[in-house]
């Protein structure tokens, strides 16, 4: 009897998870080589839809918006959790209390996140209003609908939302590192920049690579994010792929170039995930022969 | 001139005290080990000496100089860590000069000192390795050079061969005591292991439960310990008690073991005699009962006993035999090829010169 109910609470969810992943992903790539518009037909057209999707402007913006993006949101989102993970590693008081504040944002939804940054980056009713309501008449802060600072606003609020999940790993990483290096670094007279610089911060970058992965594959998947802030524009200053693909696929009802685009994506990602891979399995195999 | 003087340190963490009131002189170029159980402070002491937690109250004084507001890195000391805690993340060259770099020293100093460390320690070829290609030895050298470059007032050392091997172990530590006859600096050694105390030491300070119980000489430590801890602690085996009463006789001072039929009658040296008609606690250790015809010392004839065999242990270089007297359990350390059956009774003689009195209710020794 137990054995039935082991094979019913792994196996099914397993199975249905994986199918659901892998059928998809196979049935995605099959209808990226077929004729199909509103409705999935079968047939060849072999790379056309590929041609098709790089050949637009949409898809080449939205891939150099990605690039964009995607390296101001892993560096300062890094960046930004490694710093509070400094600053709360310093044996503070309220310690857990700061640390489940800067972690909330994680639980709540890209869509939310989303909202609630478009309401304060509208001028018209956020940040500037407030400031200008003090006195200060003059300030602007209109990234939200300027066509070159406006990615700069979805890399806000994706840092806004991820950076206290980059701070729980690096919090994690300091400390683990040993007590007695910290000792040894006091007694040789590491000032507190050289500790960290020289010290503690070489021993976290498996941590930090990780981190970056994580992040980097956040980025390339954004959707909801961009839907809810900025809807892709104003124009196309803030398109990215998943936008590209959900354009082709429910908007302009061509599902074979939709997934095309989203295959692109796939090629994308594992573009990151793949070297990731080797890199985790090459430092498996180091520390099994060591 | 004192290199080490710790006044009355005390310790508290909430409402534990870890420091009972410590104090220890240590003179120039002592080697002192700090031995004791593991939970007796005497970690947390040498972080106290490092600078590297405060004393809730007491002073600590290195070369002459309070140092109690002083920073670690402005204590003049070095320290070695029994995890060796090398930076992983640099070379052993730079391992070694790390300190150096952090007080500016010039550059040309700096190559200086690490070739003469790294002739010491005969480390030169690892200089250029991570310390995660290195071995437990070397990384353990690796440490002691990183130590031995600043040439400080003060050597720490944090039970550092706790992670070697045994058979490393005790290379290493020969090595530490040579290095101590060449270079003659102060060094303090804390270790749990009491081999390691007797066999380094100048002087040894034995802790229990937050307090120095006697700070003296190997020799001393061993034959004459303060109390009843102290005797158990060091030596393995420890040295056998005995429950016993004092007597004055017309032949001299005896101790009798046991009662009625089991009781043995020991004599005792005439220096027992102020305590006679009191119930003392009689220290023995084990290597002062051997086969009948051992003599000790000088001695022509000594004490010879006859007493039931419980069990012998060969262990190669002695048997270890044990035996009940008066009753009580005893150990005796004789030689390799004694091995008296189990169940049979042998003639043990044994060596009363070096017989310890103890008050059984202070547990100090009072002879």
């Amino acid at each position: 009897m137990r054995r039935i109910a082991e094979y019913v609470t792994i196996w099914v969810p397993l199975l249905l998870s994986a199918g659901h992943v892998v059928l998809f992903t196979a049935w995605t790539t099959w209808m990226s080589f077929t004729p199909s518009t509103l409705m999935p037909v079968s047939g060849w057209v072999g790379w056309r839809n590929y041609t098709a999707v790089l050949g637009t402007r949409n898809w080449s913006i939205a891939f150099d918006n990605l690039l964009l993006f995607g390296a101001g949101f892993v560096v300062l989102t890094a960046l930004t959790g490694l710093g509070l993970a400094i600053l709360l590693d310093q044996r503070i008081r309220g310690e857990n209390v700061l640390r489940s504040v800067f972690l909330y944002p994680m639980a709540v939804s890209f869509v939310v996140t989303g909202t609630v940054w478009s309401w304060l980056l509208n001028p018209g009713m956020g940040v500037q209003k407030l400031v200008n309501g003090w006195g200060w008449t003059g300030f602007r802060f209109d990234w939200l609908i300027d066509r070159d600072m406006a990615i700069w606003t979805v890399v806000i609020a994706g840092i806004w939302q991820a950076s206290g999940f980059a701070m729980a790993l690096f919090l994690a990483g300091l400390r683990s590192v040993e007590g007695d290096l910290i000792k040894a670094a006091q007694i040789d007279g590491a000032g507190p920049i050289r500790l960290y610089t020289r010290v503690i911060l070489p021993s976290l970058w498996p941590i930090a690579v990780a981190v970056f992965v994580i992040l980097l594959q956040f980025a390339i998947k954004t959707f909801d994010l961009v839907r809810a802030l900025t809807g892709g524009g104003p124009g196309l200053a803030t398109q990215l792929p998943a936008l590209v693909v959900y354009d082709f696929m429910f908007q302009r009802g061509h599902i074979g170039r939709g997934s095309a685009a989203a295959v692109l994506m796939l090629l994308t990602l594992l573009g990151v995930l793949l070297p990731y891979g080797a890199w985790k399995l090459y430092r498996q195999r180091r520390a099994a022969r060591a | 001139m004192a290199a080490l003087a710790i006044r009355d340190v005390r310790k508290r963490f909430g409402t534990t005290e870890v420091l009972k009131g410590v104090g220890l002189e240590i003179e120039n170029g002592e080697f002192t080990v700090i031995v004791g159980p593991s939970g007796c402070g005497k970690s947390t002491l040498l972080n106290i000496i490092a600078g590297l937690e405060k004393p809730t109250s007491g002073t600590v004084e290195i070369g002459g100089r309070i140092v109690d507001d002083v920073a670690p890195k402005d204590r003049d000391i070095a320290m070695v860590f029994q995890s060796y805690a090398l930076y992983p993340s640099m070379t052993v060259r730079q391992n070694i000069v790390f300190g150096m770099e952090c007080r500016n020293v010039p550059k040309p100093q700096r190559a200086e000192a690490l070739a003469r460390v790294a002739r010491l320690l005969q480390i030169e070829p690892l200089l250029d390795r991570k310390p995660a290609q290195l071995s437990g030895g070397q990384r353990q050298r690796v440490a002691m050079g990183r130590a031995l470059v600043r040439d400080p007032l003060l050597f720490l050392f944090d039970e550092p061969l706790s992670n070697l091997d045994a058979k490393l172990r005790v290379e290493m530590r020969m090595e530490i005591k040579q290095l101590h006859h060449r270079i003659g600096s102060t060094m303090v050694y804390v270790t749990h292991d009491q081999i390691e105390a007797m066999t380094m030491a100048t002087r040894i300070a034995v802790m229990h439960q937050g307090e120095v119980q006697q700070f003296a000489d190997p020799d001393t430590v061993y034959n004459r310990p303060a109390n009843l801890f102290v005797a158990g602690f060091m030596g393995a085996p420890p040295m056998n008690i005995f429950s016993a009463r004092v007597e004055a006789t017309p032949n001299g001072v005896q101790a009798t073991i046991g009662q009625g039929e089991n009781a043995v009658a020991l004599a005792l040296p005439d220096t027992c005699k102020p305590h006679a008609g009191r119930a003392v606690m009689l220290g023995l250790r084990p290597d002062c009962i051997a086969e009948e015809h051992r003599r000790f010392g000088a001695d022509a004839a000594g004490l010879t006993i006859e007493a039931p065999v419980e069990m012998s242990e060969p262990t190669g270089a002695e048997t270890i035999v044990v035996l009940r007297i008066g009753g009580e359990r005893a150990l005796a350390r004789v030689s390799p090829d004694t091995r008296p059956a189990a169940g049979s009774r042998a003639r043990f003689s044994l060596d009363m010169r070096r017989v310890c009195l103890f008050d059984p209710g202070t547990g100090m020794l009072i002879a």
